[in-house]
This record gives structure tokens, sequence and C-alpha cells, in this order.
């Protein structure tokens, strides 16, 4: 059976959407759930663990050997990533018990977690597959999911956020789509290593140059990167409370996952990635990321609102390690995709027991609930630190590595960027928590006791694995460096 | 390709969105005959049943929710966005001076992957249709994939608009109310698609099972077997045809579907194949995979056919 | 013969940035789904005019028939088409709520009720 793990891996959250749809009982769908994505956290660690020790696993689709059927190929970054979705889908499932009771309509609960559960598949399905195009078929089930979930806020304004992604996922995924046509066409093939090996020889043709500017446009629409990423704010914002820590932590993780894929494996070969100007600009972007939406952020006052333009800026950090090119930068990235994950998964299930119990998460409502609700706002500061990038914090490993890459290249410019983003990170959790702490709670307001435990302890466990994983960051850095090596030792 | 162009502009220039709808089903269809000349029949019958068929249905119920006018915007700000596309088609245009000239033979994507199909899929899946043999065998999964995606949207269509238990007794209200109002409708309408609606379903299922030798096959015939509703649906009344149907055996359907094709691929896992092998199904290899491939294409159909229909009676019972 | 090759390729790029102008343009939420279409649509006609062969038949085995199109196109399009139909069916569907919830279903007038809470 550790045979078809791989396959496993994604079909298992398939079969349980249809399942969750014919039971129609909340309980059970979310029981359902709850019990699909623990096991496929367990197949995704097991996956991990057989590709540091053996290496490449690869998995053909009804037996039909790549570049004919469909192909999966995990090596050290998918197995990565597998574990990071599935890590952070398992902690949620807890959580989201009480918090989508809260804020969706009973009838509608068990199409919710249906929706759930093929989000993870889609997502899953992107960080395992090798084929360019099951890739897109993928993606496309990821994102209409996403947009039915944010779209399930209870402001009016999560519809508007909900359309507006989908009219730009949409865009995306059509020039995803654009872009593997032309490269089809060059090389007749859509398989990734197959891809690898033939395109160096038609590299230099104008088809599949601008293949790949519309690959990085489109899959830049995905992952937010800098200017395109007008969809994300709103949609974190308004999005319920669950879907929010989802989609934060894994949603455009994968989407810098399969950046880096098409970059480093389809166009490794390939001269213009090193040779051009698009690390560059990659760079010019990423600390225009870095820079503007730390300075939006500063003048946020919904709280969710402010941590999603400071989303924006920590994918500006990812890209930013990508753009260097080197072993440590692109380390640094995969090693922040997980960090980053943890923490800020963290910090929105801090606004979710917020919104929970207040009912709002607009800033003028925090005052005194550093005494209110002391629990749930001394993990949003213990998050808080580690978004800043205080020593013994995931961020701090994350941002060492990102700066040493950057002195390895002396991009002196790029480490006053990482610390000028990072002081003004300092200032936005500021806001938030001078509000919290050192305003009084306002007269007459109800007393607010702590969110339920079922919402606490998958909190802390992820507050609590962000500083895990920054005292004892050697897991996590073995694994993003042979992951780097690996990108950078051409195709699979 | 010129008249598709043409209709285009139109679009972009209408201000009324009836006439919008209208044009882009038109435009499907256009782009539907030229799939046939282009040699993929398959393609084009989908397209002509899904883009200007379903799709115009949903818009056209979607005005009738909202509104059909559109207003003129005073300002001018299109100008950015005229940039940004005259930009990206010149892009477009730069990236087509090295591709291979059209219909040439000697193209790349002619001899890498394609030929093996064209010669081997004969004995390797034994069936004629080498589109089938590809959808639902060589890249099978992606197939689970766009079926996973079809019953995104039927599930996601529901949790947006689908109105949650409470119907049920306003809908007999309704449905007698509605059933007196039918009467003075138009009776040839009524006597001519009572005759045709039959036909359609027949038809959707010839298409089902032919899909191994000719054009057809599960998604064509799962739309066309929807179409046969919807027009019931909407000549009579929606009430109706929701009887015909209740909603709970079209949600255990769509859900049936998808499970049937998974399921199918997890036989193939536990017969010692990997997922979606169809070859481990029966003794000879080519027998396999045509069962494999008839059940994933009936799962296919019984999903799409149900999505629609879904879609189809979620739309049409939003009250404005 | 060289540019009369490439003529479709072009005559396909316009109708793309038709429905890119269309979607990026438009105010009217209706209209910006009809633009994706239009967008999408074209992209499949690229993919299906790529793997016509001059002389070419359709992919349906036969006797006495040695050139076929190119079928991969047409399954991945198959595919695609499907996934243009569902994104069309939930962008209306939130049309349809967005109405409910707004009373209009153009971009700027919701902007500014958006400004406004």
């Amino acid at each position: 059976m550790a045979a078809h793990y791989p396959a496993l891996q994604v079909v298992l959250a398939l079969l349980a959407a249809p399942v969750c749809l014919i039971l129609r009982r909340p309980n059970a769908a979310w029981a359902v759930a709850t019990v699909i994505t623990w096991i496929s956290l367990a197949l995704a660690l097991s996956l991990l663990g057989r590709v540091w020790e053996t290496g490449v696993i690869l998995y053909p689709m009804g037996d039909w050997a790549a570049p004919w059927g469909i192909e999966y190929q995990i090596d050290t970054v998918n197995a990565f990533m597998l574990v990071i979705v599935t890590l952070i889908g398992s902690v949620v499932m807890p959580f989201a018990r009480a918090s989508v009771e809260a804020e969706i309509e009973e009838e509608r609960i068990y199409l919710f977690y249906c929706m759930y559960l093929l989000n993870l598949a889609g997502l899953l399905g992107i960080a395992i597959t090798g084929d360019v195009f099951n890739l897109f078929v993928f993606l496309e089930i990821s994102s209409l999911s996403s947009y039915v979930m944010i779209s399930l806020g209870r402001d009016k304004r999560a519809l508007t956020a909900a359309y507006r992604y989908l009219v730009m996922g949409t865009i995306g995924a059509t020039f995803y789509l654009i872009g593997v046509g032309m490269m089809y066409m060059m090389t007749g093939t859509l398989n990734m290593a197959d891809l690898a090996t033939i395109l160096p020889a038609v590299a230099d043709s104008r088809t599949v140059m601008v293949a790949l500017g519309f690959l990085t446009v489109g899959l830049g629409l995905k992952l937010a990167l800098f200017p395109l990423h007008l969809w994300l704010p709103n949609a974190y914002a308004y999005a319920p409370s669950a879907v929010t820590v989802f989609l934060a932590a894994t949603g455009t993780k994968v989407a810098v996952y399969a950046f880096i894929r098409i970059f480093f494996t389809v166009f490794g070969g390939v001269e213009i990635f090193t040779a051009g100007v698009i690390p560059e600009i990659l760079a010019v972007l990423a600390a225009l990321a870095m820079i503007g939406a730390s300075a939006v952020a500063i003048y946020q006052t919904d709280v969710k609102r402010l941590l999603a333009y400071s989303s924006i800026a920590q994918i500006g950090y990812m890209v930013l390690g990508i753009s260097m090119v080197t072993v440590t930068g692109l380390a640094g990235t995969i090693v922040h995709l997980f960090n980053h994950a943890i923490m800020k998964g963290g910090l929105f299930m801090a606004m979710g027991c917020i919104l929970f119990k207040i009912g709002s998460v607009q800033l003028d409502q925090f005052e005194g609930l550093g005494k209110r609700m002391p629990v749930t706002m001394a993990a949003f500061v213990a998050g808080g630190f580690s978004l800043i990038g205080v020593p013994l914090t995931v961020g701090f490993v994350s941002k060492w590595y990102l700066v040493q890459a950057a002195l390895e290249k002396g991009w002196w410019l790029a480490v006053a960027v990482i610390l000028v983003s990072s002081l003004m990170a300092v200032i936005y959790i500021w806001r938030v928590v001078e509000v919290a702490y050192f305003r009084p709670p306002p007269k007459g307001s109800a007393e607010v006791s702590e969110a339920p435990l079922s919402m606490l302890v998958p909190l802390w466990i992820l507050i609590g694995a962000s500083y895990y994983f920054g005292i004892d960051a050697t897991r996590t850095l073995d694994i993003a460096f042979a992951a780097a090596e690996s990108l950078f030792g051409g195709p699979l | 390709m010129v008249f598709m162009a043409v209709t285009g502009f139109a679009i972009a220039r209408l201000r009324n969105l009836f006439g919008v709808v209208m044009l882009t089903g038109i435009f499907s269809l256009m782009s539907a005959v030229l799939y046939v000349v282009l040699d993929a029949v398959d393609v084009a019958f989908t397209e002509a049943a899904v883009g200007a068929g379903i799709a115009t249905v949903l818009m056209l119920s979607t005005l009738a929710l909202t509104s059909s006018e559109e207003r003129v915007s005073e300002d001018g700000k299109p100008m950015w966005a005229l940039g940004l596309v005259v930009v990206t088609g010149a892009v477009l245009i730069y990236g087509t001076l090295d591709m291979p000239p059209f219909g040439d033979a000697y193209a790349p994507i002619h001899h890498h992957v394609a030929p093996r199909y064209l010669e081997r899929s004969g004995q390797e899946v034994g069936i004629p249709n080498v589109v089938t043999s590809i959808l639902a065998s060589y890249r099978g999964y992606d197939t689970l994939g766009e079926v996973y995606v079809i019953f995104t949207a039927a599930c996601g269509v529901l949790l947006i608009i689908g109105q949650p238990k409470r119907g049920r007794r306003r809908t007999l209200r309704m449905l007698v109310g509605e059933m007196r109002h039918g009467m003075r409708q138009n009776v040839i309408l009524r006597v001519v698609s009572k005759l045709l609606i039959p036909f359609i379903l027949v038809f959707a299922l010839y298409v089902q099972w032919h899909g191994d030798f000719g054009p057809g096959g599960g998604f064509q015939a799962g739309v066309i077997f929807a179409s046969g509703f919807i027009l019931y649906a909407l000549i009579f009344d929606v009430d109706t045809s929701r009887m015909v149907v209740p909603s709970g055996v079209t949600r255990l359907l769509l859900a049936l579907g998808v499970l049937l094709y998974a399921g199918v691929g997890v036989v193939g896992l536990l017969r010692g194949g990997n997922f979606l092998n169809y070859s481990v199904l029966a003794e000879e290899q080519t027998v396999g995979q045509h069962l494999g491939i008839l059940l994933v294409e009936f799962g296919v159909g019984l999903t799409v056919a149900a999505a629609m229909i879904t879609i189809f009676f979620t739309f049409a019972r939003q009250e404005h | 013969m060289e540019f009369l090759g490439l003529l479709n390729y072009w005559i396909i790029v316009v109708l793309m940035m038709t429905g890119f102008y269309i979607v990026i343009a438009h105010n009217n939420l209706v209209k910006k789904i009809v633009g994706l279409n239009i967008f999408q649509v074209s992209v499949f006609v690229f993919y299906i005019t790529m793997a016509k062969v001059k002389g070419g038949t359709p992919p349906i085995l036969a006797e006495g028939i040695e050139i076929y199109s190119n079928p991969l196109p047409h399954v991945l399009i198959l595919t695609a088409i499907v996934v243009g139909v569902a994104t069309t069916a939930l962008g209306l569907a939130l049309v349809v709520r967005i109405r409910d919830a707004y009373g209009t279903i153009e971009d700027d007038e919701i902007e500014a009720q958006e400004n406004e809470l």
C-alpha cells in the first residue's frame, strides 16, 4: 500500500468531499473532514521521510509512463509543501468547528466542509504533480473552492471580494494556460521533467520567452505578487475566520511553490533566468511589496486587513529570495514558506478567536483586550514578535538566511529593505498592542470571556511551533537547503 | 474567424446586456463551427452544448434577476485598460513570430508525444476515438480533476445562492398557481416539447455510450441530458420539473458520479495497478480498458448532468 | 507564405485581447463575465488551431487514413471548457448575491457604497 501513498495523498480528500455532500449533517461532515486531513498529514510526513531517504518518488497515474500519461514527481520541495498544507489543514480543523458554527448558517455547514476538502485536494494536487496541465486543473479546483469559501463571510463585502478574486484569478489561470500552450507548441510535451530537457534547445525562440512571461504573470496573480495583489486584502479580511487562516497559510504558499517549480525545474536548464533581467525585475517588485504593503498596513483600522497587507509584504520576502538565484536565497524562501505559514496561521487564528467573542476585529474594539482575553492576546503578541523577526522566533530564522543570501550577493540595498520592512512591522504590531494593553476597556462594555479551548489549543500549537522551530531550526533548515540544492541540480 | 472578431467587437460596444448574451452565444457557436473545420469534433460538440447552451441560459437567468441594461460610464477610465491590452497583445504577437506556421505537419507538437497516441492507442486501449482514449485513460487523471471542477461549481452555487430547506410548503402552493397559469401558455410549444424531450434524453444516452467510436462521451451526454430537463422547466415551469427530479436525488447523483470515477481508480489500485489503471480490471488489457472507460464516462455523465440541473434550478428558484 | 501561416494566430490574439479588454475596462459585472468567456474561448481556439495538420482528419482511427490532427490539445480543451463553464456559473451566482446586497451590478457604484462603510 505504501507505494500508493502519492495517489492517496490527493484522492482521499477527493473521495471524502462527495461523502460530505451525501451525509448532509454538519457534525458528520466535520468528523469526516477532520479524519481525512489528519490521515493526509500522516501520508505527507511519511512521503517526506521516504523522499529524504531514497530520493525522488515517481508515480505514473494509470501506469501510463510519462510523458504520455500524467506522473506525480515528488522530491524534497513538494514533499515539504505537502507537509505544510496538510499540517495547517489538520490544525485548522478543530479550530474550525466552533468558528464555522458561529459564522456560517447551520444548513450550509456540510457544504462548507465539502468545499474545504476540495480546496485541500486542489492545493495538494498542485504541489504534488509533475505535469503542467494537471497543475492547471487542480489550480482551478482550489481556486473555485476558495472563491466560494471567501464569499461566505458575514460582511457583504465578502461577496465583492470573492467576485474580484474570481475575475483576477481567472485572468491569471488563463494567462497560465496561454503560457502552457506556447510551451507545448514548441516542445510537444506537458511533463515538467520532459519540458526541462527539451526547452534549452528552443529557449532562444521568441515564443518560449513570451510563454515564460505569461506563466510569470499568471502565477504572479495567484501568489499576489506586487502589483498583482489587489484581490488579496479584502478576500482575507472578509472571509470567514477559518478560511482566512487556511488560505493565508497555504494558498499563496502553494502558488509560490508553483512559481519556483516553473522557474527552477521547467526552465532549469535555460539561461534566460540567470542571465536575463527577470531576477532584477522580481527583486524590485519584491522590495516594493515589502516597503509599500508594510506602509499601507500601518494605516489599517481593520486588524485582519492589516495582517493581510503584512502577508503581501511577506510574499515580497519570498520573491526576494527567489530573485537572488542562489542556494542560500532559495533555501531562505523555502524555509520562510513553512515559517510564515505557521506564524500567519496563528495570527489569523487569534483574529478568529476575537471575532468569535467580540464580533469585530476593528482596531477600536481592541481596547482593553489584553486583560479581557489574555490568552488570545498573548498569542497575538508572540506571533507578532515572529512577524517582526525577533530572535528565537521562526521569523528571525527566515530573515537571517535572506539577509545572509543578500550579503553573499552584495545586495546591500536588499538588506536595508529587509531591515526597514521589519521596523515597519514593529510599528503596525505595536499599534495593536498599544490599543489592547494600554487603553482601558470602553465603559459599559459587556464582560468578555476567553474563546473556547477548541480554538485556543490550535492557536497555541501554531504559536508554539513558531518558537519551537525558531529555537531549533536545524530540521526545517536541513530540508530547505536540501530542497534548494535539488532545485539547482537541474531536472528531476 | 473574422466573423468572430466582428462579434467580439460588437459585444464590447453593445450596452444592452440581453443582446450581449445572445451575441456571446453566437460567438460560441461560431467557435464550434471553427473547431469542426479544424478537426476537433469532440470539442465542437462540447462547446456547442456548453458555451452556446448552458452558459447562455445561465446568463439569461442572471439578467432576469439583475438588470438588463449596462449603465453608460461617463469618465474616460478605459484608457489605461486599452493601453494594457495593446501592450499584452503586442507581446503575444511578438511571441507568435517564432511559431511553426498553421497546419505544419513538421511542427514539434506533432512529433514528440502525440504520435504514440495515434499509433498505439488502437492496441493499448482498443477503441477508435483517440480523443476518448486520451481523455479517459492516458490523461484520465485530468478528467477526474475536470469532473471535480464541475462538482465544485455545483456545490458552490448551492452554497452561494441555494435556499436551504424552508422552501417545501411554499413550493407546493406555488405549484398550484403555476399550473393554472401554465394552462394559458402556448399549446403548440408544449406539445412539441413534450414530443421532443424524450428524444433528447434518448439522444443523450446514445451519445453517452457511443463516445468510444465517434464524437461524444460522458460530458456531452450529461449536458444534453440536463438540457432536456432545462427545456422542460423553461416551457412548463420550474417547480413541476423540480418534482420530477427532487433536489435530494440530483445531489445524490452529483456525489455518486464523482465517487464512481474515483472508485474505479481505487479498484485499479486494489487490483495491483496504479490509481486509474483500467488494464487490471479484466484478464485482457483492452477489455479492462474498455470497461474502465465505460464506467468512468458514466460517472462523468452522471455528475455533469446532475451538476447542470442543480446549477440551473438553483438559479431558476431565486426570487427578485 | 510565412506570414499567411501566422495570420490565424494574429486573429486569435485580437480575439483574446477583445475579451481581456471587456474584462478590465467594463464596469458591469455580468459583462465582465462575458469578457472572461470570450477571453477563454479564444485561448481554446488557439489550442485547437495548433493541433490542426494540413490534410488531416479528426482523430478517430479508421482504415485507410494516414494523417490525423493532433488529439492531445482537443483533450486539454475539453477539460478547459468545463473549467470555463464552472467559473461562469460561480461568477454569475456571485453576481446575483451582489445584486441582492448592493442593489446594483455596476462596479463603480458598488465601490462608492463600500467606501461609505
